[in-house]
């Protein structure tokens, strides 16, 4: 079981999603953040006053598979995040201990899917 | 003359009518991405700073000082020989300035208007030139048309009351234009992105409602029957309108929406503004009910369908509402409650529909084809849409560098 975490542009959000539903990944969570990489933003101005931070808008998705769910994972993340600029974003492979679903308390790969 | 009682409510209305411009920044600032909010408000304060200004230097002078020529004439420029004195043949109970001050907020709302189809792609600097040149060589040829001494279409008996054709016909058509040629959003080949605040929707569009009673019965220039008649057929066309569109969604969708709803309430408001001052209160349900069913039917079928990324439907509520209330006028219209109107068809004279079609016709040619020119001199010269980056980022950091809503403190 892998825990794959996914910094993306939140504009590519919805491609991201329909490449993850073609390839029958359906269960993800979601959530915003701000960062940033290499990638310049723009600095705000407040009545003349110069902010510092160049924080830009990311999505962060989670996903928990199991093995053989995790290339093609991988895969529909880079086809529907990727323009090729810098900012795409991250896309990381954590292993992952357990997993237990709620409702029936069953645990492992089953309770993944 | 002047009469206290007109010229405090005109002050009035013409205060009410200013607020709409803010309360339009709202209505569209809430049904954008929530990166662009700041750049549709923006948007409509500076259209408010810039046609002010335009208006009391030359745009008043260009659609008002009399003149039978294509704009207005000369004698008025900025403000000359416009005082306190009335101005008989516009508004015989008030100063000179009240008129023009009440008029300057039409002038400011009408292009104000034409933001919802170029929404969240527009580059503020070409925006800002557009903008000028649209209000100078539209809005005010015209406005001298249609309301001005001298203007051909008035000549003709063409019936506007408050600005459906000169107002809404004319931005709703630069809508459209503007929407085909900037070209859709990014990203919008799915779906439109869901409104990123309805409550400032409803907040706008309920002060819209609230600033239209200026803009209506305002405009009968007298706090009079007359005024009273305009009162009361917007709030029932409005209503009808806001119903009427709810019963469409609950019919084919499933459930009422509020989105739904106030965009109805806007699309009465518009329908009944050339009509206020020449229908009664019957023909005013009938107008508000039905503009519903002609707006549902542009923004909700025909728009998916030819594909154009009319981003906040400012064509599909603001140009076809007003093509319908114009037509309506000629319908509709009556002696009765307006001796200095004319009867439409329904009273036994179809030549004023004949007229009001003309006029659309009209308004909606020279709009589409002056909109088409500004564009593409502004788009060689300056550019008019922002870059892909930019858009991504969305208009409030790119194009202002500021942020509405922050997600860490």
């Amino acid at each position: 079981m892998k825990l794959i975490i996914a910094i993306i542009q939140p504009s590519k959000l919805i491609d991201v999603k329909n490449e993850l539903y073609k390839a029958e990944v359906n269960l993800v969570t979601i959530s915003e953040v701000l960062g940033h990489g290499r990638q310049k933003g723009f600095s705000e101005v407040y009545r003349g006053l110069k902010e510092m931070g160049n924080l830009l808008k990311k999505i962060r998705l989670e996903i928990a598979v199991n093995d053989n769910f995790v290339e093609p994972t991988i895969n529909a993340i880079i086809k529907g995040a990727k323009t090729g600029d810098i900012g795409d974003g991250k896309i990381f492979v954590l292993d992952l201990g357990e997993c237990i679903r709620i409702r029936t308390g069953e645990r492992g790969g089953k309770a993944i899917g | 003359m002047i009469n206290s009682g007109d010229t405090g409510f005109v002050l009035f209305s013409a205060a009410l009518v200013m607020l709409m411009t803010p309360a339009l920044a709202f209505f569209y600032g809430g049904i954008v991405r929530r990166k662009n909010v700041l750049g549709v408000l923006m948007q409509c304060m500076i259209i408010l700073c810039l046609v002010s200004l335009q208006w009391v230097l030359f745009g008043y002078s260009l659609s008002f000082a009399p003149s039978s020529g294509f704009f207005g004439g000369l004698g008025w420029l900025g403000l000359k020989g416009v005082g306190f004195e009335p101005y008989a043949d516009y508004a015989a109970t008030i100063p000179h300035q009240v008129f023009m001050i009440f008029q300057a907020m039409f002038a400011i709302i009408t292009p104000a208007l034409i933001i919802g189809a170029f929404a969240e792609r527009m580059k503020f600097s070409g925006f800002v030139v557009f903008i000028l040149l649209w209000a100078t060589l539209v809005y005010d040829p015209i406005a001298h048309w249609v309301w001005g001494i001298g203007g051909w279409l008035r000549g003709m008996g063409a019936l506007d009351f408050a600005g459906g054709t000169v107002v809404h016909i004319s931005a709703g058509v630069a809508a459209l234009v503007t929407a085909l040629l900037i070209g859709k959003r990014k990203g919008y080949a799915d779906k439109s992105a869901p409104p990123h605040n309805l409550p400032f929707v409803v907040l706008g569009a309920g002060l819209l409602w609230f600033g239209w009673f200026g803009f209506n019965s305002g405009s009968a220039l007298a706090a009079n029957g007359l005024a009273a008649n305009a009162f009361v057929v917007t709030n029932t066309a409005a209503a009808a309108a806001g119903l009427s569109w709810a019963i469409l969604e609950w019919v084919f969708n499933g459930k009422p929406t509020i989105f739904g709803t106030v965009t109805g309430a806007v699309a009465g408001l518009v329908a009944i503004t050339p009509a206020a001052g020449f229908v009664s209160v019957i023909p005013a349900i009938i107008i508000g009910l039905s503009v519903s069913v002609f707006c549902y039917l542009a923004v909700a079928i025909v728009k998916p369908r030819l594909g154009y990324d009319d981003a906040l439907d400012a064509f599909g509520v603001h140009g076809i509402g007003g093509i319908w209330g114009a037509i309506a006028t000629g319908l509709f219209a009556s002696k009765a409650v307006n001796p200095a109107g004319s009867d439409g068809l329904f009273y036994g004279n179809p030549h004023q529909l004949f007229v009001q079609l003309t006029a659309v016709l009209v308004t909606m040619a020279y709009s589409a084809l002056m909109t088409f020119i500004i564009y593409k001199a502004v788009n060689a010269v300056i550019g008019m849409r922002v870059s892909e980056k930019e858009e991504t980022i969305g208009l409030d950091l790119s194009q202002h560098h500021e942020g509405a809503y922050t997600v860490l403190e």
